[in-house]
């Protein structure tokens, strides 16, 4: 769990204002791999009429379901944590090459009061990985910039064919811990 | 080696193909978008080079999109081999207009012939009925082919899945366009839809 508490009147409102962004850019299709940060906004998503969330095996998979999702006329954005773009790799080379509009939201880890090293190697890399896809990085840090930078990064990526991550930080989310 | 009595690929996507109407195809990487192209370039053809592992995840994309269209992905045994998650994914999304054929020639045709899984141990029909896909079955005659052909137009009775075991020869290839923004583009133009 993280640290955060998760009781419905202390819920962080960040995860609205994300799901209200992509609600007015016509986001249609939501593939997702579990993961705690975006629960809330993952809740949204399958409760909504307009949006599909689409829970994956593994987070290539996001990437050309939204590849097919274009071509078929839609819009959709990839919900992952930071670990999960090592996955990524190979497949984000479709983006440049079909150029489709991509979008994704990823939750961090390895950083900013991580406890389990095994998390880090990937998320110190993550921006660098991103970048040398051809992926343009934003990051919010603070719940007050989350819309702003939202805003930013689904107008490039949608109006201007930019693909673009959204890099959610630990330190917005919540460092995770165990508790015995 | 070739064995005996097994299907010619290229009969195989041509009859898949041959009365296919406003199916959107998708080839997978290697030669299944070599026979969709030998079957004849079409606007709805989807040619994939790269993104291996993708071929079905991007049928699903485009099902759940346009989900009153026939969508056939026909890929090889390689390609679905290294995205068989993706048979998890389509089975719980239930897209009832998308339909899936592996054209299984048991090898990495692509790379110099070596064998693959399904030559000795991995059997992907059973492997897409265990994810979930329970209209999934194996293929060896061209009366099979083509009751499938005719099945991928029901847009309300899938996903659905064929592995086809085919001769293991190696065809001459025919090569289409590798322009990838083009190729999407030119689906989303047939579909209706203008450049941004």
């Amino acid at each position: 769990m993280h640290a955060r508490a998760d009781a419905p009147d202390t819920a962080p409102s960040w995860p609205d204002d994300i799901f209200a962004t992509l609600q007015r850019f016509d986001v249609r299709q939501v593939p997702y791999v579990p993961d705690a940060g975006h629960s809330k906004l993952i809740q949204r998503v399958l409760g909504s009429s307009t949006m599909r969330g689409i829970p994956l095996t593994t987070e290539e998979e996001g990437v050309a379901l939204l590849a097919g999702a274009w071509t078929g006329g839609q819009r959709g954005v990839l919900l992952m944590q930071s670990s999960g773009v090592g996955n990524c790799i190979n497949m984000l080379s479709l983006i440049p090459i079909l150029r489709f509009p991509f979008l994704t939201l990823v939750t961090m880890r390895g950083e900013w009061g991580e406890f389990n090293p095994w998390q880090v190697p990937m998320g110190s890399t993550t921006q660098g990985v991103f970048e040398l896809s051809g992926v343009q990085v934003l990051r919010a840090s603070h719940a007050a910039e989350v819309p702003a930078v939202l805003e930013a990064a689904a107008s490039q990526a949608f109006n201007a064919l930019t693909p673009t991550a959204v890099l959610l930080s630990q330190r917005l989310i919540g460092a995770k811990v165990f508790t015995k | 080696m070739n064995k005996a009595n097994l299907l010619d690929r290229r009969q195989v996507v041509s009859t898949l193909l041959a009365n296919r109407k406003d199916v959107v195809a998708i080839g997978g990487l290697g030669a299944s978008t070599n026979d969709m192209c030998a079957a004849g370039d079409h606007a709805r053809n989807f040619y994939l080079w790269g993104g291996m592992g993708g071929a079905a995840m991007i049928g699903l994309g485009l099902a759940l999109a346009q989900p009153k269209l026939p969508v056939l992905v026909i890929t090889g045994d390689g390609e679905m081999l290294m995205g068989m998650g993706s048979l998890a994914t389509i089975a719980l999304q239930k897209p009832s207009n998308l339909s899936i054929v592996v054209l299984d020639n048991e090898a990495y045709g692509e790379t110099g012939g070596q064998t693959s899984h399904t030559s000795a141990a991995a059997d992907l029909v059973g492997v897409a009925k265990a994810c979930g896909i329970a209209d999934s079955q194996s293929i060896s005659t061209m009366a099979e082919v083509e009751a499938f052909a005719k099945a991928v137009h029901d847009v309300s009775a899938g996903p659905r899945f064929a592995n086809v075991k085919i001769d293991s020869a190696n065809l001459e290839r025919i090569l289409p366009t590798r322009d990838g923004t083009y190729i999407v583009n030119r689906i989303r133009g047939d579909l209706g839809f203008q450049p941004i």
